[in-house]
């Protein structure tokens, strides 16, 4: 509990930013929804076929699951303000549109006979009767559509629209309870505070809740107004995942190492391709072997002062599997040096866009390396279990390691291939129930060895002294030794569109910081 | 005052109101009497043009009515239907006002012209500013006569204005307010099915049936000289003498 105000204290300004979004996302949706949705409610009030082909357009709207109107927005408006403003629209419209059509059938036919009867025309009796006499029921749907909103603005965060859902969302990325109650209490309290205090206002007696209605719509666009309050521009606009910006070895640590500043738009970590590939971002975070680097045509940033851990792969055996089996060390080794980050990124995207199988990705590479040999038939005795972790890369290195044994040792290999995560890869290689596994140097270091904070900051971010850290540190506690590490890291890094970097001159994470600076 | 020239409206098929013809003379108070169906509502609804004749005309004051817009016609004359339809958001005083500030009298004449009304009418002054919801159905019927009043209009139509209330309220606030300056100088069009009321009520009565007018007289003489069988029964068997 104490930590979740110390990190409301700490995080007060960016809370605050998200609310006020959060905020405005709500009500200039609900605005347009009032502009559009009232006027469609009079309309069809007196129309009653038009009426159930209206509401039951709107009653389909309201069913779709708000993760799948955005993503069939996204193709159509990107990413942003855009998409999460039209959802809001969509879900906030059955609300007005039915409560002001209820309302006004609701109006007694006695009144509205007396009302013409008495010489008013059409107009006069829709705003002096109908409409005043419907704003109750109308305000009851305002009421609903603003606390719909206040809860699906939370889903803005998914396509970088900002709101109270960047610290839910991160928050869930990251296994941070007090980020995701930072985001999510802020979040329950709005909708419970509008929601009484719509309530409020709809208990006001006729006279007031007319004047009452006036002040709100009138606030209405003050509110939506945060929204357009002038927000620092960059030059270039960043879009990292949530768990990319909240996690001390990604934009913090560029923060602190680079001084790099810059408000970056935090979007769901797949839809961050497709908007630098629209140009809606010009940076985004990602990992440094992604077949997506290559399918978009993107350029990794170097990272020139090691901000970033290394991650670099090599495989991780047990030292009993090494004994009892000398001649392995020498055949896993085969591979070392030969898969630097481009190889492997290219290796991804034929798995990831062109669909080849890892089992004929890694049987070309080890031709073209010269390593594929036929298996030799015999009695395959002994059996080596390898693993890997559930993403493309470790299946095609998987499979190679497979290939590469079978063809040059007579030991059989049992793949154990989408293991869950680090921490089952692990403890299966410890207790023995898998022999070896590719893992990556940082993981190795920040989620398995967890140095004290002193020893980390006195080690240096490079791979050769990680490398060798960690490699000291598995063969020392765990009897698990480190081959040597094949040539890519699956690290964080910084990518920009290739011909945009080109045009600016961007090489490296200190250009674009001196590029940012300069103004 | 008011022409009624043969006057038909017709709903597809249906004769509502078949080559009706009648006049009403200043001051005069004339009730349309029948059952329910036998097309008196719509006539007097054609008369400030709440609906249109299929054909015959209309003539008030000199004027026939499809000269003018609908809107500016009803402003001309009073409109009061079954328990007053009073606008349930607005006060007392705002419910009266209405048709002055639809003409744009100016603040000054209006306050002074309701508190006139509330004043003949007999409603007590702090009821000025409540709702209708805080009234009874008697106190509601005044202030629903009391809007129809407001602009002086020469000519006022009432559908069963004292419809939705008990026999007992309702003989009383009738008497009333039919005993009002205010409305014995005002043309009347009223519409009922309660016989007693229009015997008491009217100057001359117009009896209606499946859309024609049966007979048409002074109360006297329609009880005296019934034109046929169907006008002695309806005022015979009604129930006016238990009364």
């Amino acid at each position: 509990m104490i930590d979740f105000f110390t990190f409301v204290r700490e995080q007060s300004d960016k809370l605050l930013d998200q609310t006020i979004t959060h905020i405005s996302l709500t009500f200039i949706s609900l605005l347009l929804a009032l502009l559009i949705g009232v006027p469609l409610g009079i309309l069809i009030a007196g129309r009653p076929r038009l009426a159930s082909g209206v509401l039951g357009v709107a009653g389909v709207l309201q069913t779709v699951p708000s993760v799948a109107l955005l993503g069939f927005l996204i193709p159509l408006l990107g990413i942003g303000v855009g998409p999460a403003l039209v959802a809001l629209f969509l879900y906030a419209l059955l609300p007005i549109i039915r409560n002001t059509y209820v309302g006004i059938q609701e109006v007694s036919p006695a009144v509205r006979d007396a009302a013409r009867g008495i010489g008013m025309t059409d107009r006069q009796i829709l705003f002096s009767v109908e409409l005043p006499l419907a704003l109750p029921v109308l305000f009851a749907g305002i009421r609903t559509a603003t606390v719909i909103n206040v809860g699906v603005a939370t889903l803005a965060a998914y396509v970088a629209a900002g709101g109270l859902g960047e610290f839910i969302f991160g928050g869930i990325a990251l296994s941070n309870v007090n980020m995701i109650l930072a985001g999510a209490i802020p979040a329950a309290l709005l909708a419970v505070g509008f929601d009484l205090g719509l309530a409020r206002l709809q208990r006001l007696p006729a006279r007031r809740l007319r004047v009452g209605a006036l002040v709100f719509v009138g606030l209405l666009p003050l509110l939506s107004g945060f929204y357009l309050l002038p927000s620092r521009s960059d030059k270039l606009v960043a879009g990292f995942a949530h768990e990319f910006y909240g996690r001390a070895d990604g934009y913090p640590g560029l923060q602190q190492t680079y001084g790099l500043q810059i408000a970056p738009r935090l979007i769901d970590q797949n839809l961050m391709y497709e908007a630098i590939h629209r140009k809606q971002v010009d940076i985004i975070s990602g990992y440094s072997t992604d077949g997506r680097i290559k399918a978009y045509d993107l350029v990794v940033l170097d990272d020139d002062r090691h901000a970033f851990p290394p991650y670099d792969a090599a495989p991780v055996v047990r030292q009993a599997t090494l004994r009892r089996h000398p001649e392995l060390e020498a055949v896993l080794n085969q591979l070392a040096g030969r898969l630097p980050d481009s190889v492997m990124t290219t290796l991804n995207y034929r798995a990831d866009y062109r669909h080849e199988s890892p089992e004929s990705i890694a049987r070309d590479f080890l031709k073209q390396n010269g390593l594929w040999k036929t298996p030799k038939p015999g009695d395959r005795s002994a059996t080596i279990v390898l693993g890997s972790k559930v993403f493309t890369e470790q299946y095609i290195l998987a499979e190679m390691y497979r290939q590469l044994i079978e063809g040059q040792t007579g030991l059989r290999v049992a793949t154990r291939t989408g293991l869950g995560g680090t921490q089952i890869c692990f403890d299966a290689l410890r207790t023995g129930a898998l022999d070896f596994y590719p893992e990556y140097t940082g993981t190795g270091l920040l989620v398995i060895l967890q140095p004290p904070a002193a020893a980390l900051r006195q080690l240096p971010m490079q791979s050769d002294s990680v490398y060798a850290f960690v490699k000291t540190g598995f063969a020392k506690q765990f009897d698990l030794t480190w081959l040597k590490p094949l040539g890519f890291g699956n690290s964080y890094c910084l990518m920009m569109r290739r011909e945009q970097a080109r045009a600016l001159g961007i090489q490296t994470i200190s250009d674009l910081v001196r590029y940012l600076q300069t103004s | 005052m008011i022409e009624v020239r043969n006057v038909t409206r017709q709903y597809g098929d249906q004769l509502v109101v078949n080559d009706v013809s009648f006049t009403v003379a200043k001051g005069e108070t004339m009730v349309l009497l029948g059952t329910s169906g036998s097309g008196k509502t719509t006539t007097v609804r054609m008369i400030n043009r709440m609906i249109d004749p299929s054909s015959g005309s209309i003539v008030v004051n000199g004027v026939d009515v499809r000269q003018q817009d609908g809107p500016t016609l009803r402003r001309s004359i009073g409109y009061v239907i079954q328990d007053a339809g009073l606008f349930p958001h607005y006060t007392v005083a705002e419910n009266v006002a209405t048709v002055p500030k639809l003409l744009g009298w100016d603040a000054a004449d209006i306050r002074e012209r309701t508190r006139e009304l509330t004043d003949r009418l007999r409603l007590p002054p702090d009821v000025l500013n409540r709702y209708p919801a805080e009234l009874s159905g008697g106190q509601r019927q005044r202030v629903g006569l009391a809007r129809a009043l407001a602009a002086r209009p020469p000519v006022v139509l009432m559908d069963e204005p004292f419809g939705a209330l008990d026999p007992f309220t309702r003989r009383h606030v009738r008497r009333e307010l039919f005993g009002l300056n205010e409305l014995r100088e005002t043309t009347v069009v009223l519409v009922t099915h309660d016989v007693s009321e229009a015997l008491e009520l009217a100057d001359r009565i117009v009896l209606m049936d499946q859309g024609r007018i049966v007979q048409m007289g002074r109360p006297d003489e329609l009880l005296q000289r019934p034109a046929n069988d169907f006008v002695r029964e309806f005022l015979d068997e009604k129930p006016h003498r238990l009364l």
